[in-house]
């Protein structure tokens, strides 16, 4: 037997998930995460989850991680402080950035002045240059180096960036550089601009790298643990890490490069997503994706998530790619408060997290959370976890109270303002992805999932005008879905820049094949076998003389047999007509040629679920009441595994699941599906 | 003479009421469309002055021409009131004559599209991009003489004209253009890009009227300038006084000698109207600095400044026009008559900005800014690649320091143009024949305050081969002033290292400089003003700015601050320092630095330059 094992570590819970590859069953659990070494929740719910079902480790051919550990340090400003070795003339490379400021007209007038991510003082110069050509023109001069580092050290930098003009050219002076690093700096690890992105702007290299460097030693730190706890405990399959861009990558890979990993953990659910729509029979999807320290969302057109080359997270922008997904500070765990200044009431940025959490878990929170206004307001049912964990409901209503005091309104009043105003930051997160894209958000599904999706999606469908809401099967673990479920993708590029006069059809077949040998032996590395590799190939081109270029997908063969670059050109320019409505009888340039191999997509079909009626009657678990629309109202708690394919659910209602809870509101329905997503419309 | 509109459809739209969420998404969608607008522009233009560093302004107006998204606020009224002819369906305009709109471009090389956007017959819109060419032709490479006397020595002028005729291609007419000037390919693939950039906003705007009803849009935009009028009156009635306000501020000369020219400007309110009037601005220059304003474009600054000042949560648009009233005075530099040069107007535009913030700060301090790189200086370099033969020109803004604000300090090397960018030195030295030898901040150079102003930037080129060069930059004589105690920021400085290791001074606004295989330049710009008292900085900060090699030891200073060897702060040395200095602090709202008498007599000895002699 094997299985795929799937784990999505967010603030509050660490979510996992295995899947028998052969029949696609599947089982979950959660537990709760160690933001201290989050390996530590993540070795300990691999163990729980395969004593419960039951699988021995070398029987996990796959061990699929989504991590925020990178995404965290970056926006919690944990990154380690970074050495930047540039060429000398350049120390001020991210105190000047692209000279940009951000607002439009007079926008200077209000715009925060930024940190660099290497600081002046850890930044050094040295004497060397490369030409545009990439000839060295001035050699280096390594005593000078040697010296320099000193400041370095005395600056106590825990990784190092080196960024020289024109390596993108020829790296060979960052090489020697890094050498030389290594023998003055051993402990201290070394990213170098020519590896991290191979690519002309200077800035733009330079501040990835950084970013890479920033993150780097807190990522190896994590991944090394956790290897090396694996390897402890017996695994022999692979550990592969979710990337930005929603492939996978080996841990060793990330290792060295965690500056694609910071939308992983995001990357993960939106994958899950994606897998879950195909099945449902839906192509416009906006996700909502809430923790407990924030909410992630994206929008999913004619069933296709949309890829940035940029990644964004907090304030850095850097280049490397990734699904476009924003993010919200507001979670089940974000803060509520009322300044005495202003006398309003507020919810977050500050969130409990996992610790202390929410007063409700128990777990040394004192101040009242959004989980605990669900809590009061009796969203949430007395216990989680499927009973293995009790909710400290009187604790939840004596923090609401501060609130409601404070507001001089009763105590339920506050709790649904509190979910309201939290609702609201949501609502504004996913108008940036729709509204300000040019979609009508009337047009879309909204799927929630998350520990915390399910309990507010109804009341955001609402705000949005986005129905159904859809609710998948195990939404609290669906980001591990989304790793297990998700392809081996392996892609290397060549920086080219050559007009169309100065190549041919034969340079272009050779540089293809042998990228594909690149790619060939990584994928075979990852543990993919020949007949289930896929490849493609992509060349950017525009006019020479323009910024930007198009890609467009090619087909060696045809280079082989000749013709393929003037077939190139052709769709080239009926592109850039239909893109732009004219063409140039300027030359062609072609700019990068890329070549990816993917692991074919695993095969693994949705459970379905038994049949039944429109009656819901036999998933009842008991009456309870909920607090909606401004009174308490008669509402009855169902349990998820007990609700069949065609079930009809009046709200107002609750439904119960191990890692999550659905709430539909007064005067909207939900219907149950064949592989038991609940989709819930208006009356 | 009136623009003639011909409609196939001649029905008044009917006023509907818009629901909010629906106001709401006609919005998003169209302030999406013009950021659509920029994106096509960037990706399809190949001046590096467009693609690499943004120099080029969209709008979308309403049916009747009001700006509903964009930047510099709409000229299509004037435009319409001078233009001699019929608007139909398909119809395209392009122009680049400033006398031509009422400045609505105010030099040749901006180049303006316009199109009349119908749907079922009639104008729903009209959406509009204006570039800044490399080159138009002229005299000099770039087309910016800095000592024309006339707007005939600036390159080719475009008077509003059919680049589309009832959608047909007036191709002999394009060619007839781009004969003209020294860069083709750049400017036919850059008037592509504004094409294509305005029928991106084309589509965009009928797909909006297709999804809700041509009724509902227009009601709709009609709401939005609405909504901007009632928040601007607002505005204006509770920040702007009855009484009058002045303020004057100077360029430092004209390229020719004289100088400085003053740009005055004094400001009231007369019920919920303000008034602008410009009275006391010197008269025209007879050289290329004039610039000739245009109003609305001025009410749309002014509207701007205010709002980043005081609110910055309202949307603009030009719905508040009706509040504004501008008035300057004819043959003055910024209402020149035709046919003065108009070429080298970015010192008076750049400004401009410091007169109106100065303006709207005067009656509140605290939301004063210091002076700024008001400008955007320029450099270009032109001659025959020694390797292909083929003419090679480079059009490139600079950047300086950003002022001290009541916010904090100003960024080093920034800009104060909305979403320009400097061009990434790789791509100077992969396409031009230099290399950059030098990239950095200028330490001192941000005026001390307890907000600090932005640093300047020095930038060494150093040229592979022959070529030549043009400089255009300003307060090389005049300081940018500080504000609330704050001190000046740093002139800006052009300094030529020859290969032989001579050196010279050149001035800010110069033509026709040869350079030849590794001379060296070192263009200097300046920094920003500083904001507030500078001895109230914490002494650490300052210390930690020294290391990072933003302030020196003795720039320290200015702060009071004194800097020990291992680079820590003197604590006691700092307190009697700052003690001493105290008194010197001036308690006057502005810090122009020395009199205009005092520049003059120590002109030579301070700059390197020749006093400019009184215009």
């Amino acid at each position: 037997m094997a299985y795929r094992l799937g784990v999505d570590v967010g603030g509050t819970f660490t979510d996992l998930i295995v899947i028998d590859e052969a029949t696609g069953k599947t089982r979950r659990t959660k537990v709760l995460s160690t933001p201290e070494d989050p390996s530590i929740a993540v070795i300990s719910g691999a163990r729980k989850i395969c004593a419960e079902a039951n699988i021995s480790v070398d029987e996990i051919s796959h061990f699929l991680h989504g991590t925020t550990v990178a995404t965290n340090a970056v926006l919690e400003g944990k990154n380690c402080r970074v050495g930047l070795i540039v060429t000398d003339g350049f120390r001020q490379i991210l105190q000047i950035a692209r000279s940009l400021v951000p607002g439009g007209l007079a926008g200077w007038i209000i715009w925060p002045k930024p940190e660099p991510l290497a600081p002046l003082e850890c930044t050094i110069e040295i004497i060397e240059r490369m030409d545009a050509e990439g000839n060295v023109v001035i050699p280096l001069d390594e005593a000078g180096l040697r010296t320099r580092i000193k400041q370095l050290k005395d600056e106590k930098v825990e990784a190092v960036t080196i960024c020289l003009m024109n390596s993108y050219l020829n790296n060979i002076t960052e090489k020697r550089v890094a050498e030389i690093c290594a023998e003055e700096m051993p402990d201290i690890p070394v990213s170098i601009s020519s590896d991290i992105l191979p690519e002309m702007q200077e800035y733009e290299r330079a501040l990835t790298t950084v970013a890479n460097s920033a993150v780097r030693p807190i990522v190896a730190r994590y991944v090394q643990n956790l290897r090396r706890e694996l390897q402890s405990w017996g695994m022999t399959g692979h550990l592969n890490l979710l990337r930005s861009d929603g492939g996978l990558m080996s841990s060793e890979k990330a290792e060295n490069a965690p500056v694609n990993l910071l939308m992983s953990g995001p990357a993960g659910g939106v994958t899950g997503a994606l897998w879950i729509a195909k099945y449902a029979g839906l192509k416009n999807i906006l996700t909502l994706d809430m923790g407990g320290t924030s909410t992630d969302v994206a929008l999913i057109e004619n069933g296709e998530a949309r890829l940035r080359r940029e990644t964004t997270v907090g304030n850095l922008t850097v280049r490397a790619s990734s699904l476009d997904i924003r993010t919200v500070g507001a979670g089940g765990g974000s803060i509520a408060h009322v300044p005495e200044l202003t006398g309003a009431l507020r919810v977050g940025p500050e969130s409990a997290g996992a610790v202390p959490g929410p007063v409700a878990y128990s777990k040394g929170g004192t101040l009242p959370t959004v989980t605990d206004a669900n809590v009061v307001l009796g969203y949430l049912p007395v216990s989680l976890l499927g009973g293995a964990m009790e909710l400290d409901r009187e604790g939840a209503r004596v923090a609401v109270q501060t609130i409601a005091d404070a507001l001089k309104i009763d105590v339920y009043e506050a709790a649904a303002g509190i979910i309201d105003i939290v609702n609201e930051s949501m609502f504004g997160a996913l108008r940036l992805v729709s509204v300000q894209q040019g979609y009508d958000p009337r047009e879309f599904a909204l799927m929630g999932f998350g520990g915390a999706g399910p309990l507010h999606a109804n009341a955001i469908g609402r705000l949005m005008s986005s129905w159904p809401v859809i609710i998948p099967p195990s939404p609290g673990v669906l980001c591990a879905y989304g790793d297990a479920t998700t392809q081996v993708r392996i892609e290397t590029a060549r920086s080219f820049n050559k007009r169309r006069s100065d190549t041919n059809d034969a340079e272009l077949a050779a540089i293809m094949e042998e990228m594909t040998a690149v790619v060939t032996k990584d994928i075979l590395e990852e543990g993919v076998s020949l007949e289930d590799q896929e490849y493609s190939y992509e060349i950017d081109i525009r006019y020479h003389g323009q910024a930007f270029e198009v890609p467009l997908s090619v087909d060696p063969a045809t280079f082989k047999a000749g013709g393929g670059l003037e077939k190139l050109l052709v769709s080239f320019d009926e592109e850039h007509e239909r893109l732009f409505t004219f063409n140039l009888s300027a030359e062609h340039e072609l700019v990068n040629l890329r070549a990816v191999a993917k692991g074919k997509s695993v095969d693994v079909l949705p459970e379905k679920i038994p049949v039944g009626s429109a009656d819901p009657v036999a998933a009842k678990t008991s009456d309870h009441k909920m607090y909606v629309d401004g009174a308490w109202q008669d509402a009855v708690i169902y349990d998820r595994t007990k609700i069949c394919s065609g079930n009809r659910i009046m709200g107002p209602a609750i439904v119960t699941e191990m890692d999550s809870t659905t709430v539909i509101l007064n005067n909207f329905v939900a219907d149950v599906d064949t592989y038991g997503n609940i989709l819930i419309n208006p009356v | 003479m009136t623009a003639q509109i011909l409609q196939t459809n001649t029905a008044a739209f009917d006023p509907v009421k818009v629901d909010p969420v629906t106001l709401d998404i006609i919005e998003n969608a169209l302030r999406n469309a013009r950021e659509e607008m920029d994106a096509t522009l960037f990706r399809t233009a190949m001046s590096p002055g467009i693609r690499e560093q943004g120099d080029a302004f969209p709008l979308i107006a309403d049916h009747d021409g009001k700006m509903v998204v964009g930047q510099f606020g709409s000229f299509i009224d004037g435009f319409l009131k001078n233009y001699d002819g019929t608007i139909e369906e398909g119809d395209v305009i392009w122009l680049s004559d400033p006398y031509s709109c009422e400045g609505a471009v105010s030099h040749n090389n901006d180049w303006l599209i316009l199109i009349p956007i119908y749907h079922d017959g009639r104008i729903i819109a009209w959406s509009a991009m204006f570039g800044h060419q490399t080159d138009v032709g002229g005299k000099v490479p770039g087309s910016l003489p800095t000592d024309g006397n006339s707007i005939f020595q600036e390159g080719i002028r475009i008077p509003p004209v059919k680049i589309y005729k009832k959608g047909v291609y007036q191709e002999d007419l394009v060619e007839l253009v781009l004969h003209q000037v020294r860069t083709k390919e750049w400017c036919r693939s850059d008037l592509n890009a504004l094409l294509a950039s305005c029928r991106t906003a084309e589509k965009r705007v009928i797909e909006i009227c297709k999804r809700f009803g041509d009724d509902v849009y227009i009601s709709a935009t009609k709401d939005l300038l609405g909504r901007n009028k009632r928040a601007m009156s607002t505005l204006f009635t509770s920040s702007i006084g009855e009484e009058k306000v002045s303020f004057e501020d100077f360029i430092c000369d004209d390229g020719m000698g004289f100088g400085p020219y003053k740009i005055k400007c004094t400001m009231w309110r007369e019920g919920d109207k303000v008034i602008l009037d410009f009275d006391g601005t010197s008269p025209q220059s007879a050289s290329s600095i004039n610039f000739y304003l245009n109003e609305n474009m001025l009410k749309m600054f002014f509207g701007i400044y205010m709002i980043m000042v005081f609110d910055p949560q309202i949307l603009f648009n030009d719905g508040f026009y009706d509040l504004v009233e501008v008035r300057i005075p004819d043959g003055s530099l910024l209402k020149p008559k035709f046919p003065a040069a108009l070429s080298c107007r970015t010192h008076a535009l750049g400004r401009i900005f410091d007169v109106l913030g100065a303006l709207l700060g005067q009656r509140q301090p605290e939301f004063l800014n210091a002076a700024g790189f008001s400008s955007s200086p320029h450099l270009m370099f032109s001659g025959n690649d020694e390797k292909t033969g083929e003419w090679f020109q480079l059009f490139q803004i600079g950047f300086g320091g950003i002022p001290g604000r009541p916010f904090g300090d100003g960024a080093d090397g920034h800009s104060l143009w909305p979403g320009f960018t400097n061009i990434p030195n790789e791509f100077l030295e992969k396409y031009f024949p230099l290399r950059i030898d030098r990239y950095e901040t200028i330490p001192d150079s941000g005026g001390a305050g307890l907000n600090r102003g932005g640093n300047g930037i020095l930038m060494a080129y150093r040229f592979l081969q022959d070529g030549n060069i043009s400089i255009h930059d300003d307060r090389w004589f005049t300081y940018p002033w500080g504000v609330n105690g704050g001190a000046p920021g740093m002139r800006s400085r052009k300094l030529m290292i020859r290969a032989d290791g001579s050196e010279e001074v050149l001035g800010s606004k110069v033509d026709n400089i040869a350079v030849h295989k590794d001379d060296v330049l070192h263009y200097i710009t300046w920094g920003g003003g500083g904001w507030g008292n500078p001895l109230e900085r914490d002494a650490d900060l300052v210390a930690l700015e020294v290391k990072r090699g933003l302030v020196t030891v003795e720039g320290a200073g200015s702060y009071g601050v004194v800097i020990k060897d291992d680079g820590t702060v003197d604590q006691e040395a700092t307190i009697s320092l700052r003690a001493e200095m105290t008194p010197q602090i001036s308690s006057d709202v502005f810090n122009f630095g020395p009199s205009h008498e005092e520049l003059r007599a120590n002109c030579r000895e301070e700059t390197g330059l020749p006093a400019p002699i009184a215009p």
